[in-house]
């Protein structure tokens, strides 16, 4: 290799980097805004609903789907931004996420909310239930601009209901949700078909109300199995902390890789930072959630992506002190590394994967940061540093070799 | 620095010997201080406005029948508390949460976690499954790039750094939940890691080599011992960073990894490399008294 293009790459290699680095420093704002933070950080709310079903109505794919949607138009109403619903088919579950929901303690009460809906008159008889129920909804009376809620019945229902308005006028009908009395409006006409109840204080208490009775016409019995509420503040101090120790723990490394490696570990250091724009890249390119767990994975990553280096690096050192020169012990220990960094990889990437599959949450997220940080730590440090380090050697500045590396002639 | 790795190979054995046997000891005797996602239950997580006792709490929860609660106030801010209380569902969470801002003070922050006992099990299942699952797939993995024997150490070898990290947590008593079993599977793979580049050493040792099994062993794990502590230096310094500045929730998390790393660096050097090296020379020389005794018959 000739000095002159050594140096030129070198050169090159150097302007690129800070220009990238200068850039990416720039408009770190925006591109930590690019990522979607999970409820740990920001701050909001997670249910897992367990369907139960029953003899006459078990747990089907079709049931589930009906219970998502309803579970849906109940999540849209509370006026969360991003909110998410899916579906476990296999586990029968449904998972709802609310971020930044302010009202965390009243919301998961609502989503919780999932059960048998009840009409009864005074004497106790049964007159309708959930499933008679197409819907409810809060309005405005028009003419009067009362707030209301309007009960909207299955045919067959609907002559139920008005015979037995018709028996009860002036009394009350009690609607029962779970075996709780939630609303027990009185009677005022007879023969009515399609329900309206009054006398709300406010909208918000009918949209209660209706929220309520839509609960009922799920067509599955949802019980919470797991929930989780945190409040933004919190999720604020957990990502200001999170922070600081990524740029503590990168800081650390650097360091220790610099002061026991001296020049080779300088070229790792560089390595460093092209394989945390790879590793944040890629975690944007799959879309994952960050959170507490997955910041963790990234910093425990950062140690192990070094560990290639140190592999390289020690090997090359090896290859030195048994007096090669620094062109062969590059050679040498960059081809004998390879095999001991590719089967000690391989095997912490089969563990990533079995935590990929049978985590859940927050353990996904570490298994997928961790994944990710190894491959592209093999890549960087199998390629970028040999790349470094091979035109670094070509300048010729390294005469006393040995020393750079950290070996004592 | 050279360390006599086959000569003193009974101190190294004794000394995991010991640890293995006081973990499993305090495993059973003491158990772990298992969280609510293994036993089900509410966590609450409560930041007031004002510093609190627990008393008081207390006094607040015994109006809803809760007087059992565990309750522990933060060790370096006086306004938060941690409270565990059975299962709570939403409405009697939302009534209580309102109770104790009205009662003690606003909440600064909060974070209340319930797991109900279907998704406890759940995680122990899994985390079983996630075990054995990697544990075979490395075996197979190893046996086709190594030998089995190496395999089979390789596993004892990470089998030590888990039992070593649940006995440091059931000595401890810190609180353990769904992170630590993610923290435990990634010591697995940490583990693994670190024993395959001494095993690799190793296996490059013995090609073409007149010298005992022994010998061998001694020369390449002190040949990769640098680089042992040095890679697992730059993973415990980070994961020191995650420890000291990471804040709460990752705390139980980063201390079961720096465990781990600990424990898996010591195995993969002190007690790996010489159990392969006892198995594959008693196998040796029983081959040889094999060979020997059937050269006499003729």
């Amino acid at each position: 290799m000739r000095r002159a293009t050594a140096v030129a790459v070198l050169l090159s290699f150097l302007i690129l980097y800070l220009t990238g680095a200068a850039f990416l420093w720039v408009r770190r704002a925006q591109i930590a805004g690019l990522f979607r933070l999970g409820l740990d950080l920001r701050g909001g709310v997670r249910v897992v609903l367990q369907a139960e079903g029953t003899p006459e109505a078990p747990v089907t794919d079709q049931s589930l789907q009906e219970a998502e949607n309803i579970i849906r138009v109940r999540v849209d109403r509370l006026g969360v931004t991003e909110p998410i619903v899916q579906r476990e088919p296999e586990l029968g579950r449904i998972v709802v996420e609310l971020p930044g929901v302010e009202e965390r303690h009243a919301a998961l009460d609502l989503i919780g909310r999932t059960g048998l809906l009840e009409f009864y008159d005074e004497e106790g008889n049964l007159i309708i239930t959930g499933r008679d129920l197409v819907r409810a909804d809060a309005a405005f009376q028009p003419g009067t601009n009362e707030p209301v809620v309007t009960l909207d019945l299955v045919p067959e229902a609907r002559k139920k209901f008005a015979e037995a308005t018709t028996r009860n006028v002036g009394r009350r009908i009690i609607i029962m949700l779970d075996g709780e009395i939630i609303s027990a409006p009185v009677v005022s006409v007879g023969g009515i078909e399609e329900p309206i109840i009054t006398g709300y204080p406010s909208m918000e208490e009918a949209f209660r109300l209706s929220v309520l009775l839509n609960s009922g016409i799920l067509p599955l019995n949802l019980r919470v199995v797991e929930d989780y509420a945190v409040s933004a503040t919190l999720g604020q101090d957990s990502l200001e902390k999170s922070k600081q120790a990524v740029l503590i723990g990168l800081a650390a490394v650097g360091l220790f890789m610099l002061s026991v490696y001296r020049l080779p570990g300088l070229m790792a250091d560089l390595a460093l930072g092209v394989y945390m724009v790879l590793l944040l890249g890629a975690l944007l390119a799959v879309r994952a959630t960050i959170t507490l767990h997955a910041i963790a994975g990234i910093v425990l990553s950062v140690g192990m992506a070094v560990d290639a280096n140190v592999i390289i690096f020690e090997r090359i050192k090896e290859e030195l002190r048994a007096g090669f020169t620094i062109a062969a012990s590059l050679d040498r220990g960059f081809r004998r590394a390879m095999r001991a960094i590719l089967d000690a990889n391989v095997t912490t990437l089969i563990a990533a994967a079995a935590l990929f599959r049978y985590g859940t949450g927050p353990v996904r997220g570490f298994a997928l940061t961790l994944s990710i940080g190894i491959i592209a730590s093999m890549i960087t440090a199998i390629l970028l540093t040999r790349f470094l380090l091979k035109f670094l050697v070509g300048t010729r500045l390294l005469a006393d070799a040995p020393r750079y590396f950290g070996v004592r002639s | 620095m050279r360390v006599q790795l086959m000569a003193r190979r009974k101190v190294w054995f004794s000394i995991s010997g010991a640890l293995v046997l006081v973990s499993l000891l305090l495993l059973v005797l003491r158990g772990l201080n298992l969280g609510v996602e293994f036993t089900g239950g509410s966590l609450l997580d409560l930041t007031f406005e004002r510093p609190v006792g627990t008393r008081e709490v207390r006094r607040m929860l015994e109006e809803f029948g809760l007087g059992g609660a565990i309750i522990q106030r933060d060790v370096r801010e006086p306004r938060r508390v941690f409270v565990r209380v059975p299962p709570l569902d939403g409405e009697e969470r939302k009534r209580l949460m309102t109770a104790l801002q009205e009662s003690i003070s606003p909440l600064l922050s909060d974070e209340v976690r319930t797991v109900t006992p279907i998704i406890s099990r759940e995680l122990v299942r899994n985390a079983a499954i996630a075990l054995a699952l990697a544990s075979a797939a490395m075996i197979v993995y190893i046996t086709i790039r190594f030998e089995y024997k190496f395999a089979l150490v390789a596993i004892a070898a990470l089998l030590h750094d888990v039992i070593v990290t649940l006995g440091l947590f059931s000595f401890l008593q810190v609180e353990v939940g769904a992170p630590f079993v993610a923290a435990l599977l990634t010591i697995v793979g940490y583990s693994i890691n670190d024993t395959i580049v001494v095993f690799d050493k190793i296996r490059e040792n013995l090609r073409g080599t007149r010298k005992s099994v022994w010998t061998v062993v001694d020369e390449s794990v002190n040949q990769v011992m640098m680089r042992s502590i040095n890679t697992s230096a730059t993973t415990g310094l980070a994961i020191l960073a995650i420890l000291l500045f990471g804040g709460k929730t990752t705390r139980e998390f980063a201390l079961a990894l720096l465990a781990g790393v600990v424990a898996g660096t010591y195995s993969s050097i002190f007690l790996a490399s010489p159990l392969w090296a006892v198995w594959k020379q008693r196998e040796e020389r029983v081959g040889w008294r094999r060979l020997r005794r059937s050269r006499r018959r003729r």
